[in-house]
């Protein structure tokens, strides 16, 4: 019998991850400003992640400094340095960071990167009209998030 | 104060521009510019107000010490000579009726935006019905090369004198609408002006050493762009940058915000023609 209950518990969880691909940007759960469970249902790609903090609607560089990064140009000065900021934060308080850091850090100047609705003036990435009109894409998607988290768990000082 | 954590970034190694600080005298052909002052009391978060120009590499300051230097000027020249030049169909110049010359405008920079007749007024306003009213001629482009010259020529009259431009009585609402602007997070970065240039002047964001984003010196002579750029040009460039949709150039919000970003830099000298990276 317990062989039997194992099975069809096995067979739960299978089911399980296979429906939980990807949670919509509106349908994150935050505990606390931190998000358990990864949002793409994937784990992330470190190397992807820190591509990610120098390019495109990532650029999180552009604000913060990270020696790890250092043979990159231009570091901002605008968030705290992020060496040893898995000391810092648990791997679900990251992911709430990135995925949305107003809930961490109230009006915090750190978009929100997965974030799709409640903007004022939304307009077309950097060509200054309006919005289309179509679906609104998150700043990354839920795999970058999961990248970019998987990245910051390795700076640890 | 926030300008010293530049000197940290410098010292890291993490840029190779030099500390604009250092260069904290503006003084253009013997007039000494007053590039730092005490905030006007409408200014809640901010105690001490600065010029752009203390921002800029010392590189790009020199640039705006020597007239000579300073690209801007032949843009100046060439609206010396717009304004002897007849156009429109009542066969006129500017200098038919301003028979004193571009002298005549001395101090009025400092005190533009203003409230005539109920309607929020700025320099492109005037240059722009002046010239279809009296001269009967096409209005200029906002951001369009003769429409900035005259605007910096104009400008150039009050260099050295403090801005100074009128927030209550009529200007009242106009200005509260223009501070509402200030501080709305627009786009999807959500992002203010107070953001970037009021809670993070002095730090770096990506490549660019941020400012208090005050607007003394314009129109700016722009280097990355090799011409004038106009107020209401770099507000849609800030605004684009925070991914929204901005308002066009003399639209009533823009003129709005000038109003506003002009009173926050009460006090500081006029610097027109300022040059900038
Ligand atoms: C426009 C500026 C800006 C950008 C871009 C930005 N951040 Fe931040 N970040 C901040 C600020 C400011 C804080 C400090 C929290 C606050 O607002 O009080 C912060 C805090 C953080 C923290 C917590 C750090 C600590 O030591 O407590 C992490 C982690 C972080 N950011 C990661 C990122 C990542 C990853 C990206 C890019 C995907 C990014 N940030 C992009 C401004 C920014
Ligand atoms: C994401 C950051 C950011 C935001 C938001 C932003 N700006 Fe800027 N702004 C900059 C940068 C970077 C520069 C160029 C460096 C400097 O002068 O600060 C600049 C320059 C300026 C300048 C030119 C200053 C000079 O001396 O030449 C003005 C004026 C200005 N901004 C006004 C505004 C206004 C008004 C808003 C809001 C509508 C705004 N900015 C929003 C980043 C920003």
């Amino acid at each position: 019998m317990y062989f039997r209950l194992g099975l069809s518990f096995a067979a739960v969880i299978c089911a399980t991850v296979a429906v939980s691909e990807e949670v919509k940007p509106t349908e994150v759960l935050f505990v606390d400003g931190a998000v358990e469970a990864s949002l793409s249902g994937q784990p992330g790609d470190p190397s992807s992640g820190a591509d990610i903090m120098n390019k495109g609607a990532g650029n999180c560089i552009a604000c913060h400094q990270v020696s790890a990064l250092a043979h990159l140009p231009f570091q901002g000065e605008i968030g705290p340095p992020l060496d040893g900021v898995a000391d810092r934060w648990s791997e679900a308080e990251l992911r709430g960071i990135v995925t949305n850091a107003k809930i961490m850090f109230e009006d915090s100047m750190m978009p929100s990167f997965y974030k799709t609705e409640g903007f004022i003036r939304l307009g077309d990435e950097y060509t200054g009209k309006a919005h289309g009109g179509g679906e609104v894409q998150p700043l990354l998607t839920a795999q970058q998030i999961e990248d970019v988290v998987a990245y910051l768990v390795t700076l640890k000082e | 104060m926030k300008i010293g954590a530049w000197t940290a970034v410098a010292m890291l190694g993490l840029t190779s521009v030099t500390l604009a600080q250092d260069g904290n005298t503006l003084s253009i052909d013997g007039e000494t510019i007053v590039t730092e002052a005490v905030a006007p009391a409408h200014l809640e978060n901010l105690d001490t107000i600065y010029s752009g120009w203390r921002f800029r590499t010392s590189e790009t300051q020199a640039l705006q010490i020597d007239d000579f230097d300073n690209p801007a000027m032949i843009f100046v020249d060439q609206a010396l000579d717009l304004f002897e030049a007849v156009d429109g169909s009542e066969g006129k110049s500017c200098s038919s009726c301003h028979t004193d010359g571009p002298e005549e405008f001395a101090g009025l920079h400092a005190s533009m935006p203003k409230v005539v007749d109920g309607k929020l007024v700025v320099m492109e306003d005037l240059i722009n019905s002046h010239r279809q009213d009296v001269m009967g001629a096409e209005p200029w482009k906002w951001s369009g090369a003769d429409m900035q010259a005259m605007v910096a020529l104009i400008g150039l009259q009050s260099r050295g004198t403090p801005m100074d431009v009128t927030i209550d009585g009529d200007a009242a609402p106009f200005w509260e609408k223009g501070k509402e602007l200030y501080y709305t997070r627009f786009g999807q970065l959500e992002m203010s002006c107070a953001n970037c240039h009021e809670d993070n002047y002095g730090t770096m964001i990506r490549a660019d050493h941020l400012s208090q984003g005050q607007i003394n010196g314009f129109p700016t002579y722009r280097l990355k762009q090799a011409k004038l750029i106009s107020r209401h040009n770099r507000f849609r460039g800030c605004i684009r940058d925070t991914r929204a949709e901005t308002f066009a150039e003399g639209s009533d919000e823009f003129r709005a915000l000038e109003l506003y970003v002009a009173s926050r830099s009460n006090g500081l000298h006029v610097e027109t023609p300022a040059v900038r990276q």
